[in-house]
């Protein structure tokens, strides 16, 4: 019961957080409807990047590939870390044979990521 | 949930808004006035007694600031993306303790929702850069989403170690295990978890994503008044819960003698923010290349070793010599000294690349 009580309490708070930013964008709209805040969009104004160079081309382009690496990195790591989170947890209980069998899954990894490591996917390039 | 559930819950949204703002505050004060004397400036010092109303005046001067949307940007992810970087910071602090008791939702996977939300701000800064339709704007938002990413994996290997040693991940359960602050059980775990939350918060000297010099200011290029100013309160928001998560983690919390427990917590929020300050103040800001490669290259193998260290620490101490008395002394200065050695040891070996690069 308790455990749920928790889990609606931070959703209740998620609720409150979302109304307490949005009621932030929403009081300047209303001021500026009500003639408080100024509103005078013009062209130029609302034109990207109003006060430098005019951008070239789109900007919503395929975005460089040297992200991709570290995003499968990424991945292989972060399952590796859900492993541990309960290993650790129950890590008093499993004594040696826990962390024993970690260290192989770690070495496994760790080969992978060594690998990685000397074909230069860690180079940004 | 019946009557009392209601007022506690009520009791602690006051407290954690309350907590929040009034510490974005008063962070937003010490950091212009810290900064300004690391750098021999006086700092705000017009707007009230030493400055301190200068954030109200700022508040004001944001608040009746025209909004310019650009005309090609994405109206609706334009709009949503302060929401969205400002509402996680918020929702982190809902299970950081303030004192014994003093918790909105004493969850049994307290640091796991830490790690899980506090990462979700990004999503706000990626839809800004995204949603801007700006060159500079897009390429700030890859690299946070690459950095974050990147600093993700040390950060959360290094909250491993303190796990280990308390077997549960509730964050109130962290703080009563903590006989001494963590730091001086985990130095390695400790230096870990403060840089690469430095990097996830994008402070300085992590903070490429808005870095003045090449990218102009990055995601909030196209933001102006009161959506700008929301990225700003979560900036230091993010700021705020970091320091607390830290504190709970490593400076054990509410803990201390003498003064209430809630100053001690003040105390220690307020020093942890104080080192993000002497850091930003101190080093310069990295370069792309740098970042990742400290990152994956420093942190991560140093962080892989500090969970087998502990792991194999606190096994020898409950089989072997859990005798020897309540707390493993020994373990504290060898750790200490392990943590000094390795990173100097790591940093002769691996140099980051100077020179000119292309980024």
């Amino acid at each position: 019961m308790q455990l749920e009580a928790n889990y609606g309490y931070i959703a209740l708070l998620l609720i409150v957080a979302i109304i307490f930013a949005a009621s932030l964008i929403i009081i300047p709209f209303i001021l500026s409807r009500l003639g408080i805040i100024p509103r005078k969009p013009d062209p130029v104004k609302t034109s990207t990047y109003e006060c430098g160079m005019e951008t070239v081309g789109k900007s919503w382009v395929q975005f460089n590939f040297r992200y991709y690496f570290y995003a499968l990195l990424f991945v292989l790591f972060d399952i590796e870390t859900v492993f541990l989170y309960p290993w650790a947890v129950h890590f008093k209980q499993l004594k040696l044979f826990g962390l024993v069998e970690m260290f192989i899954f770690i070495f496994v990894l760790a080969i992978g990521f060594v690998y990685a490591w000397r074909k230069g996917a860690l180079e940004w390039k | 949930m019946n009557g009392w559930d209601w007022i506690h819950w009520l009791i602690f949204v006051v407290v954690i808004l309350g907590f929040a703002l009034s510490m974005i505050i008063v962070f937003i004060w010490t950091e212009r006035k810290v900064i300004g004397r690391f750098q021999l400036r006086r700092g705000p010092n017009r707007v009230g007694p030493m400055g301190v109303l200068q954030a109200f005046a700022d508040f004001i001067k944001v608040l009746t600031k025209e909004d310019i949307v650009p005309a090609k940007a994405d109206r609706w992810v334009h709009l949503l993306a302060p929401i969205v970087a400002f509402v996680p910071a918020l929702l982190v602090l809902a299970v950081v303790p303030f004192r014994d008791g003093s918790i909105l939702a004493d969850l049994n996977i307290g640091i796991l929702y830490v790690v899980a939300i506090g990462a979700l701000g990004v999503v706000g800064i990626f839809m800004a850069g995204w949603g801007s339709n700006n060159k500079y704007s897009l390429i700030s938002a890859m690299r946070t989403a690459a950095q974050v990413v990147s600093y993700e994996v040390p950060v959360v290997l290094s909250i491993v170690g303190v796990i280990l040693i308390t077997g549960s991940l509730s964050m109130v359960t962290i703080v009563h295990e903590q006989q001494v602050p963590f730091i001086l059980l985990q130095p390695l775990g400790f230096l870990i978890f403060f840089l690469g939350t430095t990097a996830e918060i994008n402070r300085s000297p992590f903070d490429l994503l808005e870095a003045e010099s090449e990218i102009v200011a990055g995601f909030h290029i196209e933001y102006s008044g009161m959506k700008f100013a929301l990225f700003y309160l979560g900036e230091y928001a993010h700021a705020v819960a970091a320091s607390a998560v830290i504190t709970t983690l490593f400076l054990s919390g509410w803990k201390g003698p003498v003064l209430p427990p809630v100053l001690w917590f003040l105390i220690k929020v307020g020093f942890v923010f104080w080192l993000f300050l002497w850091m930003r103040s101190t080093l310069p800001r990295l370069r792309v290349d740098q970042l990742m490669g400290f990152a994956w290259k420093f942190l991560l193998p140093l962080a892989l070793f500090n969970v087998f260290l502990t792991g194999a620490e606190v096994l020898l101490w409950e089989e072997k010599m859990a005798s020897w008395g309540n707390f493993p002394w020994p373990f504290l200065f060898l750790n200490l000294a392990l943590a000094g050695g390795l990173i100097v040891l790591w940093s002769k070996f691996f140099r980051l690349g100077g020179g000119r690069v292309e980024v």
